[in-house]
C-alpha cells in the first residue's frame, strides 16, 4: 500500500457535526476520461469548445425529462435537514459535502439561466454563470457523490442528490469531461460483457479452478455452469464475484445453494456482469445498453429465470429499472419474481426445508451485517415493504449463531454508505473513499469493541471491495468483511442432493 | 382614498393572477414532465393507498423532517400548522354569514399567529446561528422569512395596537370577490399587511415556495413500490423501446 498522504479520519466517542473546513476536498477529482473511452461512449473525446452552450442545451433537454430533476431544483427551501446526512460531509467536514450545497452546485446554474428570479436577481437567490470554475466544481463535487440516496430520506420534499448527480454527470460526458473510471468500464462491458473485461476462456478457467477448490475442500462436485442452453436460472453477478476476495466466497455460496436445491443454473460469458454503470453516469441510454445483453442472452439460452447476485447498485438496477430498460418479462416462468435476488432465492429454500444449514460451522464468527445503501434505499425483496432489510438478516440468522446489530442510525434505510459507491471505487479518489468510510467504521469499531464482532457480512460488491481496502486505515483487518452467502455456504450441509 | 382603492385593488387582482396563474403553469410543467424511472426512497408502499398515507405523512406531519432533524421540524411545523389554521380564520373576511367552523375556531385562531411567529424566528435563528445552514443560505432566504415575519406582525398589530374596523375590512375583501368594489379601510396596518401578502403571492411562483406544489409530485415520495409487477414507461423512453438491441 502506498503511504497515504491524507489522515485517516479519527474515530469520534460519539458523532458530531464537524465544523466546516472550505475547501478541504477541492483538490479530490477523479481522472478524466481520455477520448478514447469517451467516444466508444458516443461522447466527446474532450472538453468541446461551446462548452457552455452544449452544458446549458443539455440541462434543458434534461429538464423536461426527468420530473425529479425540475421538481428537486425547484423545491429545496435550504432548511439544512440534509446538511449532516452526507457519510463525505461527516468525514471530510467540506461544506460543498453537504448535500443541499452539492445541489446547489448544479441549482445555482439552473437559476441562472431557466428561472426568471434567477435571471433578473442573480445575486439574491445566489445564481451563477456557468463559468469554467463552476464546471471544475461539478466534477470535483458530483464525483464525490456517491448516490447512496441517504439524504433522501431526510429531505421534507426527498430530494435525492443521487438524481442531481446523475444529471451532472450526464452533463460532464455530453460536453466531454468524462470520467475516466466509470466510462471506461462500461466501454469493456459492451466490448467483452464485463467491468472487468474478463473474456470468456479466463471466465471458463476461473470457474472451472472454482470446480476443484470446492471439490478439494468439502468433496462435493459443485458446478459452475456457463453457457448452458436450456438451464432454469440465469445467474446475473458481479464479476468482481469471479476473482476477487471476499466477493468469490460469495459465488461459490450460490453455487452451493443451486447444487443442494437442484437447480439447474447457469452463468453467461455474454453477459457477465450484474453492476451497471450506466447508472452512475446517469444516462438511460448506456444503462438500457448494458441491460440490454442479460435480456437478449436470457431469450437466447431459453432460461426460465433471472437470479441476481450480491451486487447494491446491481439489484436497484434489476429490480427498479429492468422492467423499464429490458422489459417486458413475459417469456420468463411467472411464478418467480423476475428478476429475483439471490437472498430472495436462498431465503425461500431454507424457509421451505430444501436446503439445510448447520450454524454451528459459523460458531467462530460473530457477525453484523452492513445493509448496502442501494440495496436499501432503491430496492425491495421479497413481498413486503422492507423485505430487504428482512430477507438478508433472515438468511444470516439462519446460517449463524452469534448476530448482531450495528447502531441503528445508521442501519436499515438509514445505513451508510460504504464510501465507495456510485462510481468512486477507484485509487484516484482514495482519501475520499476512506473518509467516506468514517460513519460505517465508527459503527463497525464500537460493535467490534463492545460486543466481540469478528465479521461485517455485506450483499454489494463495491462495499465487500470498499471495505477490505479501507478497513486497515481504521485498524481493522481487512478480512472483516465477508459476502453473506459465504456465510451460507459454510454452513450448508451438503450430500443430500449428491446424485 | 378612491385612488388607494384604486391602486390596492388592482394590486390584488394582479397579485392573485401572478399567483394562481404562475402556480398552474409550474404545477403543469410538472406533470408534464415525466418520470422516466421507478425512483421511490425505499422502503416504499406497495398500493396507492400506501403512497396516499406516505404523502399524508409528509406533508400533515413532516414525517422525514421529523426524522432528520427535531428543531427544524419544531419550528417548521409550529410555522405551517399556524399558517394554515390562520388562513382558514381569515375565511371569516370572504364568508357571510361566517360559516360555524370558523366561528368556532376563532380563539385558537388568533394564538396561531404567535405559532407562526415562534417558528419563523427559530427558523431565522438557527439560519443565523448555525454555521452549516448559514452556508446555504441566500439573501433571498432572509428577505422571505422577513417577508412572512412582516406579515405576522402587521397582521397582529391590527389586532392588538391599532384595531382595525373589520367591518369595512371585511366589505373590502368580499367587494374584492365579488367584483362589487369598495372602498379601502383608511388604516396603515391593514395596508401593510395587503402590501406585504400581495408581494409573497407575486414571489410564490417563482421562488422556493414551490415546494408546497412540488412535494406532491416528488417521484421518490409518490411512486408505488411495484416496479417488478408493473412496466413503467415514460413516452420518450417507450420511444427507445424500438430502437433497443
Amino acid at each position: 500500500m502506498a503511504k497515504p498522504t491524507f489522515d485517516t479520519p479519527k474515530i469520534r466517542a460519539y458523532p458530531i457535526i464537524p465544523v466546516l473546513q472550505e475547501g478541504s476536498m477541492e483538490h479530490s477529482s477523479p481522472f478524466v476520461a481520455k477520448p478514447v473511452h469517451q467516444e466508444a461512449l458516443g461522447f466527446p473525446g474532450e472538453l468541446v469548445e461551446n462548452w457552455q452552450e452544449k452544458a446549458i442545451d443539455k440541462m434543458g433537454e434534461l429538464l423536461t425529462k426527468y420530473r425529479s430533476l425540475r421538481v428537486f431544483l425547484d423545491s429545496c427551501v435550504k432548511c439544512g435537514a440534509c446538511t449532516d446526512k452526507c457519510h463525505y460531509f461527516q468525514g471530510t467536514a467540506d461544506p460543498k459535502n453537504m448535500p443541499v450545497a452539492r445541489q446547489d452546485l448544479l441549482r445555482n446554474v439552473y437559476r441562472r439561466y431557466f428561472t426568471v428570479a434567477g435571471k433578473y436577481f442573480p445575486k439574491l437567490v445566489g445564481a451563477q454563470d456557468l463559468t469554467e470554475e463552476v464546471l471544475d466544481d461539478w466534477y470535483k463535487y458530483f464525483h464525490q457523490c456517491s448516490q447512496c440516496r441517504r439524504c433522501s430520506v431526510f429531505c421534507p420534499y426527498g430530494i435525492d442528490t443521487a438524481e442531481i448527480s446523475m444529471a451532472a454527470r450526464e452533463i460532464l460526458d455530453h460536453v466531454g469531461k468524462g470520467q475516466k473510471y466509470c466510462n471506461e468500464i462500461i466501454g469493456k462491458v459492451h466490448k467483452i460483457g464485463n467491468n472487468l473485461g474478463l473474456p470468456e476462456p479466463a471466465l471458463v478457467d476461473t470457474l472451472e479452478g472454482l470446480e476443484e477448490d470446492v471439490e478439494e475442500e468439502t468433496g462435493h462436485v459443485v458446478r459452475f455452469p456457463v453457457d448452458v442452453q436450456g438451464a432454469d436460472v440465469l445467474l446475473i453477478t458481479p464479476s468482481a464475484d469471479f476473482f476477487a476476495e471476499p466477493h468469490i466466497d460469495g459465488l461459490i455460496g450460490y453455487a452451493k445453494v443451486f447444487h443442494e436445491a437442484g437447480i439447474s443454473w447457469t452463468l453467461s460469458s455474454y453477459a457477465s456482469e450484474a453492476g451497471n454503470f450506466g447508472m452512475f453516469i446517469g444516462s438511460y441510454e448506456q444503462m438500457q445498453k448494458i441491460s440490454w445483453r442479460i435480456r437478449k442472452i436470457a431469450l437466447e439460452l431459453g432460461v426460465k429465470r433471472i437470479v441476481v447476485g450480491e451486487c447494491g447498485h446491481a439489484w436497484r438496477v434489476a429490480y427498479s429499472f429492468w422492467n423499464t430498460l429490458i422489459g417486458p418479462f413475459d417469456f420468463l416462468d411467472q411464478n418467480y419474481p423476475v428478476p429475483q435476488h439471490i437472498c430472495e432465492v436462498t431465503n425461500d429454500l431454507i424457509e421451505r426445508g430444501a436446503i439445510k444449514l448447520d450454524k454451528e460451522a459459523n460458531d467462530d464468527k460473530v457477525i453484523t451485517y452492513h445493509d448496502s445503501c442501494n440495496v436499501a434505499r432503491g430496492t425491495r425483496m421479497g413481498n413486503i415493504e422492507g423485505g430487504q432489510f428482512i430477507i438478508p438478516r433472515a438468511v444470516i440468522k439462519s446460517s449463524v449463531n452469534h448476530f448482531v446489530e450495528m447502531n441503528p442510525d445508521t442501519t436499515y434505510d438509514q445505513t451508510y454508505c460504504c464510501g465507495g459507491g456510485g462510481g468512486l471505487l477507484t485509487d484516484d479518489l482514495l482519501e475520499l473513499r476512506v473518509k467516506g468510510a468514517l460513519p460505517r467504521m465508527e459503527a463497525l469499531k464500537s460493535v467490534i469493541d463492545d460486543q466481540k464482532v469478528t465479521h461485517m457480512a455485506a450483499i454489494c460488491a463495491i462495499c465487500k471491495s470498499q471495505f477490505s481496502k479501507v478497513m486497515p486505515y481504521y485498524d481493522i483487518p481487512m478480512d472483516s468483511i465477508i459476502s453473506v452467502h459465504q456465510l451460507v455456504g459454510d454452513a450448508l450441509i451438503m450430500g443430500s442432493s449428491d446424485k | 382614498m378612491a385612488f388607494l382603492t384604486f391602486v390596492f385593488t388592482l394590486l390584488m387582482y394582479f397579485a392573485a393572477a401572478i399567483f394562481f396563474g404562475g402556480l398552474a403553469y409550474r404545477i403543469y410543467t410538472y406533470a408534464k414532465t415525466p418520470a422516466p424511472l421507478k425512483i421511490p426512497t425505499m422502503p416504499a408502499p406497495l398500493t396507492q393507498g400506501g403512497v396516499r398515507m406516505r404523502m399524508f405523512k409528509e406533508v400533515v406531519l413532516f414525517q422525514s423532517l421529523f426524522r432528520a432533524n427535531k428543531f427544524i421540524w419544531l419550528f417548521g411545523w409550529l410555522f405551517h400548522l399556524g399558517l394554515l389554521l390562520v388562513l382558514i380564520r381569515h375565511l371569516r373576511y370572504a364568508t357571510e354569514p361566517v360559516w360555524e367552523i370558523i366561528v368556532i375556531m376563532q380563539p385558537i385562531g388568533i394564538y396561531m399567529a404567535f405559532a407562526m411567529l415562534i417558528g419563523l424566528c427559530g427558523l431565522w435563528a438557527r439560519r443565523i446561528l448555525v454555521e452549516r445552514i448559514r452556508y446555504i443560505t441566500n439573501p433571498s432566504d432572509h428577505l422571505m422569512l422577513g417577508l412572512l415575519v412582516m406579515i405576522v406582525i402587521s397582521g397582529l398589530m391590527m389586532k392588538y395596537v391599532s384595531h382595525s374596523d373589520i367591518v369595512q375590512v371585511k366589505a373590502f375583501a368580499l367587494g374584492l370577490l365579488y367584483f362589487d368594489w369598495q372602498t379601502i379601510p383608511a388604516d396603515f396596518f391593514f395596508m401593510v399587511h395587503l402590501l406585504l401578502v400581495a408581494a409573497l403571492m407575486i414571489v410564490f411562483p417563482f421562488s422556493k415556495l414551490l415546494h408546497a406544489p412540488g412535494v406532491f409530485f416528488s417521484p421518490t415520495r409518490n411512486q408505488v413500490d411495484d416496479s417488478r409487477e408493473k412496466r413503467h414507461l415514460a413516452p420518450w423512453a417507450a420511444e427507445l423501446d424500438d430502437k433497443r438491441q
